[in-house]
């Protein structure tokens, strides 16, 4: 039996983090991440669980000191957004690649400059080559099953990477939502006991984390590294059936709405797929046969079945939520073209960045992309590859 | 004068983001009193700062700004005090911004004594991310991140900054906005790196999560709790704690970092024969 309650997404992260328990919690406040760090401080403060909090001056901090703990052995656990995650990026590689299996939510925030606080993906894109597990939610419930699944993944021993769970800056993370928690004997068993490989606190078995490794061994480590990365797939798929056994709630790789039969189809991450869902259900009613795919996974980027479940398309729109400034298109575009590679008479595919820095993006936007898709099908080209949607140019 | 203030302002961007009764405005108005009363050329003062409430203030002002990042701001500031000495460089920081994420760069620069002058709005808290304790919290009081209080020790900038090697060091608080701008124009006067404190408050945050009432009663208890630091020579310890020291707490005439790099480049052109 879970329990039904009205929950903000830093709320329902915050309570994940109680209910996960983990040893040690390092963190420093930025918007909108903030109040996961101060509600999970609060249970801290009131005994609720007996995390050791540490109140670090900066991200830089928050990352060392959550390295640190990992490698001691404990479950280690930060949080941050946008410039903070920027400021991490030094020891955000090297959690990845000391392969520990820290918990982190983001809450997407746009990068600087220009200053903003408001949602876009760039500083999570940003990370997307720094060998972290990329998991994107929709809604404040699955920030909730992201982060619950996300340990399991991250601590399997085929896997021993670093996984960061993303929700939308204010418009998930401030947003109440009715949403299911599981009971905390519930959570305890699911996260169970970890036993990490080689800790720096048994000290028994001394051994040396993080030491100089030049052309002799470093790529036989970093080959290990994307192996991992590789391995991640399969553990993400079967974690998600088994919670799925437990909460009846089913995760894959990425959802599909309304795709089997869909002529013209979008790809989207984050809160931006309700949007799109209500557009999609509106052309449905018209007769479009109207699809969308929702990427929760973007790391591991599942491309073999990303392709399998858009080859039947006519046109494809990927939604980018950020820039890459390569002069082409939006990260996720890139991805996604390139996973469509080699598909026998491969659907047009085009791109549309949106949303930057918190510019909001109505059912009306994604309606002209539905729009602009069928007149791409319909011709069976594309004028150009990417569009700026709702800018003032 | 009062047209001189109106000129320093850039009315497009208000209202300004801040809260009725934040310390803030304070400190902005001693520190625009004085550029006023220096009748600095508008064009030759820049004005940087960091993230938080406190540096918000930049965004308001008709100098030569610039909004960094959080903690950052002294790097910036040292970039353009290095390219264009002639210019007066003020460092706007809270005391997040300046002690906590950007304290290393704050050693450093008072390290080389580099012609900066630094006004650390101190509200004892992160007011912009909504109250979390900060170092210099003082020991005892409750923020969103210490709800029981804050157990860490009281932390004296002032002395850091002093022990670094900055040629001006001094604190006042808002209680006493004469005195803080005659603090803000020695501290702009001083070649070599200078430092005010502002002790201020943060009325939504600090002041009703500690109880301290609204900013009227905030601003006698920041009264109440001062000593200058002549009196204060003649307390004890036990006298003086909980208390705010105020006043100049120290001044040298040691070089300017500025100075010795032009020496050096002098030095090795003649060297050079140039
Ligand atoms: C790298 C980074 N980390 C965290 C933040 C979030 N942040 C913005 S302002 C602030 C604290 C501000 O406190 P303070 O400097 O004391 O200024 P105040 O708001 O109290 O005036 C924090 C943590 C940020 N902007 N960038
Ligand atoms: S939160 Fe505090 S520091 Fe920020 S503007 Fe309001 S009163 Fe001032």
């Amino acid at each position: 039996m879970s329990i039904r309650v009205a929950k903000t997404g830093n709320e329902a992260v915050a309570e994940a983090m109680r209910q996960m328990r983990p040893d040690v919690v390092a963190a420093y406040p930025i918007t909108p991440q903030t109040e996961i760090v101060q509600i999970f401080s609060g249970f801290v403060a009131d005994g609720l669980v007996d995390t050791e909090m540490v109140t670090v001056e900066s991200e830089h901090s928050a990352m060392s000191a959550t390295v640190g703990a990992a490698a001691a052995g404990a479950r280690a656990m930060t949080a941050t957004s946008a410039n903070g995650l920027a400021l991490m990026w030094e020891i955000v590689y090297i959690a990845a690649s000391m392969r520990l299996p820290i918990v982190m939510p983001v809450v997407n925030r746009a990068l600087s400059g220009p200053i903003n606080i408001h949602c876009d993906h760039s500083d999570t894109m940003g990370a997307r080559d720094s060998g972290w597990i990329q998991i994107f939610s929709e809604n404040a419930q699955e920030a909730y099953d992201n982060t619950l699944q996300a340990l399991r993944i991250a601590e399997n021993p085929n896997v021993l990477l670093p996984a960061m769970v993303t929700m939308d800056g204010f418009i998930i993370s401030h947003a109440m939502e009715v949403m299911e928690i599981l009971e905390d004997e519930k959570v305890r068993e699911w996260v169970g006991e970890y036993v990490p490989e080689n800790p720096l606190l048994d000290v028994d078995n001394p051994v040396t984390i993080g030491p100089l490794d030049l052309y002799d061994w470093n790529m036989e480590h970093k080959r290990q590294q994307a192996e991992a990365m590789v391995q991640s797939k399969a553990v993400i798929l079967k974690v998600a059936e088994d919670y799925a056994k437990l909460t009846g709630r089913r995760y894959g790789l990425f959802e599909e709405y309304m795709l089997e039969d869909a002529e013209v189809a979008v790809v989207v991450l984050g809160s931006t797929a309700g949007t799109a869902k209500v557009v999609v259900n509106e052309l449905r009613k018209q007769g479009v046969k109207a699809g969308l795919l929702k990427l929760r996974v973007f790391r591991p980027f599942p491309a073999e079945e990303i392709a399998a479940a858009l080859k039947h398309v006519k046109a494809i729109a990927v939604m980018d939520r950020s820039d890459s400034f390569n002069a082409i298109s939006g990260p996720v575009f890139a991805e996604v073209r390139s996973a469509m590679y080699g598909v026998q008479s491969a659907p047009a595919i085009v791109d549309y960045i949106y949303g930057i820095g918190g510019r909001d993006v109505t059912p009306e936007h994604i309606r002209k992309v539905y729009d602009d898709l069928a007149n791409i099908a319909a011709r069976g080209k594309a004028d150009r590859i990417l569009t700026y949607l709702g800018v003032r140019e | 004068m009062a047209n001189k203030f109106e000129e320093y302002l850039r009315p497009q961007f208000m209202p300004h983001i801040w809260c009725p009764g934040c310390g803030h405005g304070i400190t902005l108005n001693a520190l625009l009193r004085t550029i006023a009363k220096l009748e600095l050329d508008k064009d030759k003062v820049c004005v940087v700062s960091g993230i938080g409430c406190a540096s918000r203030a930049p965004g308001y002002l008709d100098f030569n700004t610039l909004h960094t990042t959080h903690g950052r701001a002294i790097p910036f500031a040292t970039g353009i005090k290095l390219a264009k000495p002639e210019l007066e460089v003020i460092v706007v920081t809270g005391d997040g911004d300046g002690a906590a994420i950007g304290g290393n760069h704050l050693i450093h620069a008072a390290r080389r004594n580099i012609g900066l002058t630094v006004v650390m709005f101190n509200n004892s808290i992160y007011g912009m991310t909504s109250g979390q304790y900060s170092p210099m919290t003082p020991s005892g009081k409750s923020a969103t991140t210490a709800p029981y209080g804050n157990i860490e020790r009281d932390f004296d900038v002032c002395k850091l900054v002093q022990a670094s090697g900055a040629n001006y060091v001094a604190r006042a608080t808002v209680a006493q906005p004469r005195q803080l701008s005659t603090y803000i124009e020695r501290a702009i006067n001083t070649k070599g790196f200078a430092f005010v404190e502002a002790q201020g408050m943060c009325p939504t945050y600090y002041g009703r999560r500690n109880k301290l009432g609204g900013p009227v009663e905030m601003l006698d208890v920041l009264k109440k709790n001062t000593v200058t630091v002549q009196a204060a020579a003649k307390l004890s310890p036990e006298e003086l704690k909980g208390k705010i020291i105020t006043g100049e707490l120290y001044q040298a005439n040691d070089p300017e970092y500025c100075d010795l790099y032009d020496n050096l480049i002098k030095q090795a052109q003649e060297v050079a024969g140039k």
